[in-house]
């Protein structure tokens, strides 16, 4: 079968008629009785502190219950952090002080949400303030190293200074927001000192532990639910202050209370993809063999953390330079701290890193794809190890092949169509293909039906569709008798949902308890004397529509319930942690890679640019889910696109705030902005990076997406923009 | 959202009588750009009245061979009413180029016409505005600036019309029917509907509080067959004008027998480009003629710090909207 067929013909999102019938529930949808609504009030200074909170009309008016802030609100048990600690989690209304505009100060907690809202208005803040800077170029000269400084490979200076042929340029990437269609919301109750919330997460232990820590109280006391997340990219991976303020105040008014954020407050419920600076050098012979790679990169922080992205781990593992230098640093403004947004640090440095060696392919007159094979890596050049496997020049071939790469002209200008300007352009992209501990418990019914559970998240890519086709291949069970069950803390424990591990990590926990549970089956069925199980290698044995069968033998066959009722067991289940096998992953780089060719048409007289078609190809392992892989590489490119040609966050640095925090002034690309796409998935057999052999791809998709873009538009205009979002005044 | 009563009128005058005796309320039709103000805290009503369901949605040909089209048509109705359609199809293309269809089923003629600035203090009450809050300082002149005017701003206000629609209008010499508090009817060449800001920004154009659009005639003119709207943007959809044209030409064997153009996205009201159209009128229509009268166009153009882009983008595009419009 063909990727285009499996991608048709592939099974389909099992909870896809859920969300499009409304039974779905998103997190602000839920209710406890007696509840109350909070609404919250921020901040319209970036630095300073609160002298006064003025609540008197706003508690004037109808149905407010309260008004909670740092001034009235019980204390939180929240431990202090080390001098030197990197993670400091910012506790909302637990001080005066400002540290980002538009920060929450207070909340009103009223009957219903329109009361709340309004008298939020009437709160009165007077401010004692102090200067900001939330500019990142001003800050540049206090930029320091965060973390270890990573020694040089080779000697890059030298190698620059002597090489024919180089290039040396500065990109920008602005900041960025994930603006995901379900805002961040928690519902939160106290019932005789536990804590139950419904909380916008994608991680629900790290939420769970987040909150016992914050109120002093066992885990056990805390129960965090999250069945359906309407989008995060990263925007959930931490607590957000609507957490807290809703357990808080539900704690103070002794009812429970949800607190939901709006949408122009939206852009300070979560951090940001940071604002970066890069610089990078790159020089080769006249072969085109890289001979020098220098990638300098520096991107934004918070007043009071060090959040910091690799934005230059590709220059260490892309290609095969002997001579590389990567220096990362970040600058702190005024601002709240950023956080991981879709191919965190990856897709940034990747902007800048092929956009610099389509740069070099000019100056030396090389093909672009000609360049990147020439200096092919066949193992890791920082280390020398093996890949586990990587099939990226199966994906360049392919996708160019596919593209129609070979028919490219190279001058930049070359190729028109009529009165527009044509470009093509490549890039590639890579994410490391992490796995961590997980659990599942899996339990097979006496009715024949299975239920499979685990403490994961679903925020959108299909983890529900990935497990229950995992576990139905094990059992042998068709999707429709499998119940996948995820989003609640009493579930067996599994990493939060993020750095594409997901289906590594929580599928290997379902793929091996699934094969556990069906091992004790199989004893079961061979417990009694004359079985035909009975002396029957577990290895020849096979699942099939809810039965178990001896290879070879087709009428040695019990059903899973034919089993049970012998047995007199209503199921039959058990609970398991996968872990990663370290020492041999340790043996090799484990990583995803792929490739991306795409044509922009260029009306430049007004500096429109269309991204007509894109074919993107993706070796990731094994597919799992090949509609949902499909989805994943397409909502990828739609990611780059959204990054190379409309995404900024626009922030007045006078003011210090974030200027279009709504889904009219930040664009995100819409339907009428997306051409062509197509996939195409080269498989791996890896046996090394999880015994599933599939490694992540929901980030993947969009790493070499903007530069590709980027290279396609010099292609069509002969003008490199190294300031992103291509905008039609940058074309002009 | 301020706490406000909702009253359904069945009659215009009821409608103008309980406006025009409370500074505090509002005609609400449509409502796709008063709800967002009011949930913004932007503007603060204390009494809305529904005017939605008056008869004032006729699209009719008038007697000389104009089109009415009533105050409470809705936008996506007008654009694909056969009457405009086969006689203005330049202001079709220019209501489909704004917002979104579902902005566009709920949206009505004189609710476009009322609609107010998106920049973006305007809607930031946590910063000063001028427009919304008189004498608390204009935060675009020297802040972000990229959308803002290049014709006709003043120190109070760079804020620009959002609106694709009026610019057709402008263009095509629309005449707005609006009736007075005092029960007339008075007629507002469109050219004066909408003012610039210079001391008063928060007055965006000269309707008096009370006073009710009834409908817009547009009178016979021969550019149907050559005109053209064309809108510049940062996305393909859904986002307003960096900058736009409404172009419009009558053509005799090739020579311009009259021309219109206007800009949208560039000043405080929809920009009637006087000069280059007279400039235009017996010449012949070919690139360099477009060309030039770009040129005119754009020549008091007066940027600010992170617009000037808009000048050479509006200079180019005048000259392809006239292109198009002469199908050269």
């Amino acid at each position: 079968m063909t990727w285009q067929q499996q991608q048709q013909d592939g099974p389909s999102r099992v909870d896809g008629r859920a969300k499009v019938t409304g039974t779905a529930k998103y997190i602000a949808e839920f209710s406890f009785p007696r509840m109350a609504h909070g609404y919250l009030v921020q901040s319209t200074i970036a630095k300073g502190k609160i002298r006064d909170i003025d609540t008197a009309e706003a508690e004037k008016q109808p149905g407010v219950i309260k008004v909670l802030s740092h001034k009235n609100l019980s204390k939180l048990a929240i431990p202090a952090p080390a001098p030197d600690a990197v993670v400091r989690p910012f506790y909302a209304l637990t001080s005066d002080e400002i540290r980002f505009n538009a920060q929450p100060i207070a909340v009103v907690v009223a009957e219903t949400f329109e009361q709340a809202r309004y008298a939020a208005s009437l709160v009165k803040i007077a401010y004692d303030r102090a200067a900001h800077s939330t500019d990142l170029r001003g800050s540049l000269d206090k930029a320091f190293v965060s973390g270890r400084e990573q020694p040089d490979r080779g000697n890059p200076e030298e190698a620059f200074a002597a090489a024919e042929f180089k290039i040396e340029a500065e990109y920008t990437i602005p900041i960025e927001h994930h603006n995901a269609m379900e805002p961040h919301a928690t519902v939160a109750s106290w019932e005789d000192g536990k804590l139950t919330v419904y909380d916008k997460t994608q991680g629900i232990q790290g939420t769970t532990g987040y909150l016992a820590a914050a109120f002093g109280i066992d885990r056990a006391n805390v129960r965090v639910l999250s069945p359906f997340v309407g989008g995060a990219f990263g925007a959930a991976l931490r607590p957000g202050p609507n957490l807290i303020i809703a357990a808080m105040a539900a704690r103070e008014i002794e009812r429970p209370v949800k607190v939901v954020y709006s949408r122009r407050q939206l852009a300070t419920a979560h951090g940001y993809r940071p604002e970066s600076i890069q610089i990078v050098k790159a020089a080769a012979d006249k072969d085109g063999k890289l001979t020098s790679l220098t990638h300098q990169a520096t991107h934004n922080t918070s007043a009071y953390e060090n959040f910091s992205e690799n934005l230059v781990g590709m220059a260490r593992g892309l290609y095969a330079c002997p001579n590389v230098r990567t220096v990362s640093k970040i600058a702190r403004v005024d601002m709240q701290t950023p956080l991981w947004m879709r191919a965190p640090g990856m897709v940034s440095g990747a902007f800048a890193l092929e956009s610099a060696l389509d740069e070099l392919s000019y100056k030396l007159k090389i093909d672009p794809l000609e360049l990147r094979l020439r200096n092919y890596a066949e193992a890791d050049p920082e280390t020398g190890r093996p890949f586990s496997s990587k099939e990226l020049r199966e994906c360049y071939r392919q996708a160019a092949e596919r593209f129609g790469w070979s028919k490219r002209t190279p001058e930049p200008r070359s190729m028109r169509d009529g009165k527009y300007l044509i470009g093509w352009g490549m890039a590639t992209g890579m994410w490391p293909a992490g796995q961590a501990a997980a659990s599942a418990r899996v339990t097979i019914n006496a009715d024949g039906t299975a239920r499979v559970e685990s403490g994961t998240t679903d925020i959108g890519p299909g983890t529900y569709t990935t497990m229950t086709i995992i576990a139905s291949q094990v059992l042998g069970l068709p999707l429709e008798k499998i119940t996948f069950v995820l989003g609640d803390s009493e579930l067996p424990p599994s990493p939060a949902q993020g750095g594409s591990t997901t289906t590594s990590s929580v599928g290997t926990a379902v793929k091996e308890a699934s094969e556990l549970v069906l091992k004790e089956l199989a004893e079961l069925a061979g417990k009694d004397e004359g079985s035909p199980f009975r002396e029957i290698d577990a290895a020849n044995l096979i699942t099939e529509d809810g039965s178990i069968l001896v290879r070879g033998r087709p009428e040695t066959k019990l059903s899973f319930t034919e089993i049970l009722k012998k047995n007199n067991l209503g199921h039959i289940g058990l609970l398991h942690r996968s872990t990663p096998d370290t020492g041999e992953r340790g043996k090799y780089v484990i990583a995803s890679h792929g490739a991306q060719f795409l044509e922009v048409r260029v009306d430049e007289e007004i500096g429109n640019v269309r991204v007509t078609r894109v074919v993107q190809g993706t070796a990731a392992g094994k597919i799992i889910n090949p509609k949902g892989a499909h989805s994943q590489e397409m909502g990828g490119v739609v990611w780059g696109i959204g990054m190379a040609m409309t995404e900024k966050t626009e922030v007045d640095h006078a003011l210090g705030r974030i200027m279009n925090p709504n889904l009219a002034g930040y664009h995100v690309p819409v339907n009428a902005d997306i051409g062509r796409i197509e996939t195409i998935f080269v498989e791996e057999d890896d046996k090394i990076v999880n015994p599933l052999g599939a490694k992540g791809l929901g980030e993947l998709g969009m790493v070499g997406v903007p530069a590709a873009i980027a290279n396609a538009v010099f292609h069509a205009t002969g003008k490199r923009i190294r300031d992103l979002p291509i905008t039609p005044d940058k074309l002009l | 959202m301020r706490p406000f009563a909702f009253k359904r009128v069945s009659s215009p005058a009821d409608a103008i009588k309980i406006v025009g005796e409370n500074a505090d309320a509002r005609f609400i039709a449509g409502g796709t750009n008063l709800i967002d103000l009011m949930k913004e805290g932007v503007d603060l009503p204390d009494e809305l009245v529904d005017i939605s369901r008056l008869s004032l949605s006729l699209v009719r040909s008038l007697p000389d061979g104009g089109v009415s089209i009533g105050a409470l048509a809705k936008n996506s109705d007008t654009a694909n009413h056969p009457l405009v359609r086969r006689g203005f199809p330049m202001l079709s293309q220019a209501i489909l180029a704004g917002a979104s269809p579902q902005i566009r089923n709920m949206a009505t003629n004189g609710g476009n016409l009322m609609q107010r600035t998106r920049c973006a203090y305007f809607y930031d009450v946590a910063t000063p505005c001028n427009k919304r809050e008189p004498g608390s300082g204009c935060s675009a002149k020297d802040g972000l600036n990229r959308y803002s005017a290049i014709f006709g701003w003043s120190d109070s206000c760079s804020a620009v019309h959002p609106s694709d629609m009026c610019v057709a209008l402008a263009a095509l010499d629309a005449v707005v029917n609006v009736r007075t508090v005092e029960g007339r009817e008075r007629k507002i060449k469109f050219a004066d509907f909408h003012r610039l800001p210079e001391n008063a920004p928060e007055k965006d154009n000269t309707l008096a509080h009370g006073e009710m659009i009834i409908s817009i005639d547009i009178p016979k003119n021969n550019f149907a067959p050559t005109s053209h709207y064309l809108k510049v943007r940062d996305r393909a959809s859904y986002a307003f004008a960096l900058v736009s044209v409404a172009a419009a030409l009558e053509l005799d064997k090739g020579t311009i027998k009259q021309a219109r153009i206007a800009l949208g996205g560039v000043a405080h009201k929809p920009w009637r480009c006087f000069e280059a159209e007279k400039m235009l009128v017996g010449k012949k229509a070919d690139a360099e003629t477009f060309q030039e009268a770009a040129k005119i166009a754009l020549q008091d153009a007066k940027p600010l710090s992170d617009n000037g882009y808009k000048v050479k983008m509006a200079e180019r595009a005048v000259a392809k909207a006239l292109r198009r419009s002469a199908r050269i």
